[in-house]
């Protein structure tokens, strides 16, 4: 008797502690992003350091200002969202309301493979096509632009936006699709005007999702945008995003230095901007569920 | 008989080899109700949503027979589903009004067939509404959300919505089985009042809902139609023993 109980306590208190360790990490990595970040803002205001026009770290006098950086995330982003979102949604629309069979097996193990593509070889797949592709076609002078990095991650982001807008395809009653065609609606009227309407917050949800791993993505983004630090004006120009800045100084900054705060600063917004992201998508999801 | 809504013979049906329908003929009239009825599974539901192909949707489906809806087939390759399914209407079993609002429900029926007036519109609703009985209920509420409506007044905006549409032919689809006696009663009287304007065929589990609404009659009984005539007849005077037993309670 005394046997099990003592069996009982140790089991519930290590899934108790399994369960509590993935908080606990989060918040450890958080605190050490804060407390490494923090020297930073100490010496320069986080205002000067959003709104600086120049990323200059090594250059004397330096400076931090990441405007262009998150700028250049941003219209990387934007380019994604262009690309992804409706080719997604189509995509879920199709395997979920229109593909039967063997169609819809193939279409779905597709999907899962795309997601299952490592992104350095994406990356390495569009810097040898995309990139001279996109250099002939607009004539430009290189064709590492956000443009080519936006394509890259919209590929990227559409297994997520499509695996989650299915499911919330398939979350809506099918009595809804029935009531539809019963009163003469089309298909497409019925997937329109109903399915899509119920639909809707698991949809926003599954985009959301998509663009937070589109900003926080690191690898494709480095080898194909270019890496300038200018602020961007057109999607035809080389752009440099928050990510790959961190990823190509971390390794050749003096530790302990300003520069060395700063990649821990850029950090914290990058983490505050995903962090947002997802609770809005979490909020949407949320919703849905009700 | 000419002058039928449905002349059906030999309709048969069967769900990946496995046949529900075993063989059906029967014509229904015009402008009168049709009750179907039997114990679960004997295909009197599959009959019914044949009616309006909405069973198309169910991808191993089959189907064979003369299928007559006023003088044409309704299986023809020529057919056109979307307008046969606006002319022969359809109330399901569970109320399903969409996740909108009560006047979007019923409007949405008339803009997928191209009705964007809105003057035209608003009428067809308050008109449609009072037809269902429904209009003094939620006329100050017309933009609530259709599903804080309760389960009878949610079936009686789904029969509005149809009514919208102008349709033929009504099939209901065991449209009570999901509400309480008092809603039952107000949707069998709102029956009553349609079958002067429509062709109304309805399956129910409930018999004395049968008898109550309808003038003609059906007993299927594992895919086949066992007995079909005035329900007057068919409850009183019942021609197959199987009928009998059946209504007297003693098997279903």
């Amino acid at each position: 008797m005394k046997l099990r109980q003592i069996k009982e306590f140790i089991i519930e208190k290590l899934i108790f502690l399994s369960g509590i360790l993935s908080i606990l990490f989060v918040v450890l990595i958080f605190t050490f992003l804060l407390k490494e970040g923090f020297l930073f803002f100490k010496e320069i205001s986080i205002k000067t350091f959003i709104t600086g026009k120049y990323w200059y770290p090594i250059s004397d006098p330096e400076q931090f200002g990441i405007l262009p950086l998150i700028l250049g995330s941003l219209i990387v982003t934007l380019g994604a969202i262009i690309v992804s979102v409706p080719l997604s949604i189509a995509c879920a629309f199709y395997i979920s309301e229109v593909a039967q069979g063997r169609i819809k097996d193939i279409l779905k193990a597709g999907i899962e493979m795309l997601a299952a593509i490592p992104s350095v070889v994406l990356g390495f797949i569009g810097m040898t096509t995309l990139v001279p592709f996109l250099k002939n076609v607009f004539n430009l002078p290189t064709g590492l632009t956000a443009l080519s990095g936006s394509i890259m991650l919209g590929l990227m982001a559409m297994p997520t936006i499509i695996t989650i807008s299915e499911d919330a395809i398939n979350a809506v009653p099918k009595s809804y699709k029935e009531g539809a065609l019963a009163l003469g609606a089309t298909r497409w009227q019925a997937m329109y005007r109903v399915i899509i309407h119920a639909a809707l917050p698991g949809i926003i949800a599954a985009s959301m999702l998509g663009i937070g791993r589109v900003i926080g993505e690191t690898m494709a983004v480095m080898m194909i945008t270019g890496n300038a630090a200018v602020i961007p004006t057109t999607f035809l120009q080389p752009v440099r995003t928050l990510t790959a800045t961190i990823a190509a100084e971390m390794g050749e900054t003096v530790h302990g230095s300003m520069h060395y705060y700063s990649l821990f600063a850029i950090g914290i917004i990058l983490f505050v901007i995903t962090f947002i992201i997802n609770v809005t998508a979490d909020m949407f999801l949320h919703r849905n569920k009700k | 008989m000419d002058n039928a809504a449905f002349s059906i013979t030999q309709m048969r049906v069967s769900y990946a080899r496995k046949e529900v329908i075993k063989g059906v003929s029967v014509s229904i009239m015009p402008n009168t109700v049709t009750a179907l009825i039997g114990p679960s599974g004997c295909g009197k539901s599959t009959f019914i949503r044949s009616l309006n192909r909405i069973n198309d949707l169910i991808p191993s489906f089959r189907i064979s027979g003369d299928i007559i809806y006023r003088q044409k087939d309704i299986y023809d390759k020529e057919t056109d589903v979307v307008e046969l399914r606006r002319r022969i209407g359809m109330v399901f079993q569970k109320p399903n009004p969409f996740p909108k609002s009560i006047y979007e429900n019923i409007a949405y029926g008339l803009r997928i067939h191209g009705l964007n007036i809105k003057d035209t519109i608003d009428e067809t609703v308050e008109s449609s509404l009072k037809k269902a009985a429904l209009w003094d209920e939620v006329k100050d509420n017309l933009k609530q959300n259709a599903l804080t409506l309760s389960g009878g007044q949610q079936q009686r905006l789904c029969i509005a919505r149809t009514l919208a549409t102008q349709p033929e032919v009504i099939l209901f689809d065991e449209p009570c089985s999901a509400l309480d006696p008092i809603s039952t009663a107000k949707i069998e009287e709102l029956i009553h009042h349609l079958k002067q304007s429509y062709t109304i065929i309805i399956v129910t589990h409930n018999m004395q809902q049968a008898a109550r609404v309808s003038e003609y009659a059906g007993f299927f009984l594992l895919g086949e139609l066992i007995e079909f005539g005035k329900t007057q007849e068919l409850f009183t005077a019942p021609k197959d023993k199987r009928t009998e037993d059946y209504i007297t309670g003693r098997f279903g």
